[in-house]
């Protein structure tokens, strides 16, 4: 057992001792207006005092955290630097920036419609969230369920947000998602029937949440990373994108990339390019832990917006309710949510479970934020304070090897310090989870910007301005696949002209107008966690 | 704060408190990493790992983001590792053994020493899935194999060349494509979707008014 406190230990006791009466009692959902007061009053996305209005550029006008706006209005890492946008590396029909889940589905799809793909990334390819994903897909495959269905549970978490020309294609193409998935050799839990084996996620209306045990990102990533090599398309690794080139038309036509370990500088020429660099998470918005992975800075959000492309509900983030609170080396790590789809209910520091597990993300992040910080009900640790998620329940629920066959990821992570999930609770606090917005996109995955297009978690729009568990696995394989048939198609009539980054230096001069001297250089890259006091 | 310990990145001595993981004492010394260090979360594979515990026989391996540091731990990361990963097209590879032995047969030259499974961060019993993969047993290979984080430990310390996490990569890829029960009602639900079902429900729901919508989502029915 690991080295709890006293405190701790009083308050496990406490929650052991209301297990049994727990298990089995319904817990009551809240009302549309008990939301939206929790919402209001808890949710980090309401704090005025973290936002700031952008001074420059398409958005103008529009709130976003200080930390984006320092990148959207930083200083732009070609400006000292003499590129010779002649000396071309690379030339290619489409360039895919970013080595993800989305990223890979658009190059496979760029590469079945004849396109010369290259892809690049920040780090390895699938060192991306989508790796980090747990819990599940969503798709309205079964018999009691349908597309429609799937469109309001997605539209009613989204608060009425989402644009409808997006959710249409995410909904209605999401069965076809999961058997291109499967016909690549993903492996689905499946009933000896082949029935697929479905669970709730918070907000859902039906069981649609297919998962791989609690690998699922896992799995998918290692498919689709697999299949861009079995098709030959180049990767460059540790190569990430720090602006994007245009042509003498306005339109964009490649991007400048930096080698991370040589710094050497190289020039991509491309007919259509495609932004799949997912979330910020490693931006530690107002100050919170994450679950993303280490590359997730926003550098996609970043370059696009200084090429001129649109961004939406840039100012609205997913704090995932349950990241590990305890022990202090996991501190921020994700507990998928599944956990509490399996049965586990989230209880506080008297032992007494204070909401129904699975209401939405947002309202489950506030409320466990309000059972801290106002009712003073939180429990402490290392790093702050946390909240109990009853996991022994999910054993008492599901049967003896529940833990073990179903969430395999979750009883290892916590099992390499001693806490034995099927035995004890385990203490969870929200954790920057997701960018609920981003880059904004038509239906058919391009930006405002001709010949740029976006998927993935950079793009803004689909989820509105909250995520439902497995809509975003899903989006990066809809939105990934649109993306790569839709630039690899329009490729073929794209006539390129001549390289520019006129664009950066006019962005720079705005910059300056607005009487902003950023020093920052920005995209961010990589986050910095070498001690502050050398 | 704070007990502190004392460790050897690449032998060289830094003191750092005792609860960081090998990652964050890299990072508390004044390393920025480039590589080795992808999700931080064990699940990517960058940061393989191996150390010894000073005055001690046993080279041990973990991922540098899951392993806490101990007194003495003398430390070597393998931010990478040159895996064999063979070429094949998915849609034309059969779910025979045969295949193993054209795309990887050096796993027939296991000699049984086990180091691979004694090696695994994630505690997989990676000769066992080889042995499954020799004969054939796909689905066997699959099941054990499927924790895998790919991030090479287990070929480093391989005296026969195995990749394994590519051959244990096959072996689900062939389990989840061809070997798996058939999922009649996604087939059903696709079919539907592409003679236009849904088509009019949701456009009727994209073109409904926001007070409608909420109706529906505030009283729609919630499976048990």
């Amino acid at each position: 057992m690991y080295n709890y406190t006293q405190e701790q230990l009083d308050s496990m006791k406490k929650v052991e001792a209301s297990r049994a009466q727990r298990v089995g009692a319904e817990l009551r959902r809240m009302t549309a207006e008990e939301k939206q007061v929790l919402l209001q009053n808890f949710h980090p996305d309401y704090i005025e005092s973290a936002y700031e209005t952008l001074q420059v550029g398409v958005n103008k006008g529009d709130k976003v955290l200080h930390e984006l706006a320092d990148l959207l209005q930083g200083k732009s890492r070609v400006l000292d630097m003499n590129i010779n946008l002649e000396k071309v590396a690379y030339d290619v029909d489409v360039l895919v920036i970013g080595g993800g889940g989305a990223g890979c589905s658009a190059a496979i799809e760029a590469n079945n419609k004849g396109a010369n793909v290259l892809v690049v990334t920040k780090l390895r390819v699938g060192d991306a969230n989508t790796m980090m994903a747990e819990g599940g897909i969503q798709a309205a495959d079964k018999p009691n369920d349908s597309p429609a269905i799937h469109y309001i549970d997605a539209l009613g978490g989204g608060h009425y947000t989402n644009k409808p020309e997006l959710l249409s294609k995410l909904v209605c193409e999401a069965p076809e998602a999961i058997k291109w998935l499967n016909d690549l050799g993903v492996m689905f839990d499946k009933a000896e029937d082949g029935t697929m084996v479905t669970t709730h996620g918070g907000g859902t209306s039906r069981k649609r949440m297919h998962a791989c045990k609690d690998y699922s990102g896992a799995e998918i990533m290692r498919v689709l990373r697999d299949e861009v090599t079995n098709r030959n398309i180049p990767v460059i690794d540790f190569a990430p994108a720090i602006e994007l080139i245009k042509d003498d038309e306005g339109k964009v036509a490649g991007a400048v990339l930096m080698n991370l370990e040589t710094e050497e500088i190289l020039v991509v020429k491309a007919k259509t390019v495609v932004i799949a660099t997912g979330g910020a998470g490693r931006l530690h918005y107002q100050g919170f832990p994450t679950s993303n992975h280490y590359g997730a800075t926003a550098d996609g959000l970043v370059i696009a917006y200084r090429a001129g492309a649109k961004l939406l509900y840039a100012d609205t983030l997913q704090y995932h309710p349950t990241g590990a609170a305890f022990p202090t080396q996991i501190f921020g790590a994700l507990v998928t949510e599944k956990v509490r789809s399996l049965g586990a209910q989230l209880v506080n520091k008297e032992g007494v479970a204070f909401m129904n597990p699975l209401e939405t993300r947002d309202v489950s992040a506030s409320s466990i934020i309000r059972e801290c910080k106002e009712r003073g009900n939180g429990i402490k640790t290392t790093d702050g304070e946390g909240v109990w998620l009853d996991t022994p329940m999910i054993e008492i629920i599901g049967g003896e090897g529940t833990i073990e066959k179903r969430i395999p990821a979750m009883m290892r992570m916590f099992g390499k310090y001693g806490i034995d999930i099927r035995k004890e609770p385990i203490l969870i606090y929200p954790t920057l989870h997701y960018q609920n917005g981003g880059i904004e996109i038509s239906a058919n995955g391009m930006t405002n910007i001709e010949n740029l297009y976006v998927a993935g978690e950079a793009v803004g729009g689909i989820h509105g301005r909250n995520r439902l568990m497995g809509n975003s696995l899903l989006d990066i394989i809809v939105f990934g696949r649109n993306a790569g048939k839709e630039a690899g198609e329009k490729c073929k009539s794209v006539k390129v002209g001549k390289l520019s980054l006129n664009h950066v230096n006019d962005f720079a001069k705005e910059l300056k107008d607005a009487g902003l001297n950023p020093t920052e250089p920005s995209p961010r890259i990589l986050p910095d966690y070498r001690r502050k006091d050398m | 704060m704070e007990n502190k310990v004392n460790i050897y990145l690449f032998g060289k001595k830094y003191e750092v408190p005792e609860e960081l993981t090998i990652m964050k004492a890299m990072e508390y010394c004044g390393y920025k990493l480039v590589r080795g260090c992808g999700c931080r979360n064990g699940f990517c594979g960058a940061c393989a790992t191996l150390y010894r515990i000073k005055g001690k026989m046993e080279l041990k391996t973990c991922l540098a983001c899951q392993q806490k540091v101990e007194e003495g731990m003398y430390v070597a990361t393998l931010p990478f590792f040159p895996l064999v990963k063979q070429v094949y097209d998915i849609e034309k590879v059969k779910p025979e053994q045969a295949v193993m032995m054209q795309l990887y047969p050096e796993i027939y030259s296991c000699i049984g020493c086990n180091a691979c499974t004694k090696a695994c961060p994630q505690q997989i019993k990676v000769m066992q899935y080889i042995a499954y993969a020799q004969r054939g047993d796909f689905e066997a290979c699959a099941e054990e194999s499927f924790d895998c984080v790919m991030c090479g430990i287990c070929s480093s310390r391989c005296p026969a060349g195995i990749s394994h996490p590519q051959v244990a990569l096959l072996a689900r890829r062939i389990n989840g494509k061809y070997l798996a029960p058939k999922s009649e009602h996604l087939e059903n639900r696709v079919k539907e979707i592409n003679e236009g079902t849904f088509v009019e429900l949701i456009e009727a729901l994209m073109n409904k008014p926001i007070e409608d919508l909420k109706e529906l989502y505030n009283h729609r029915e919630i499976e048990k």
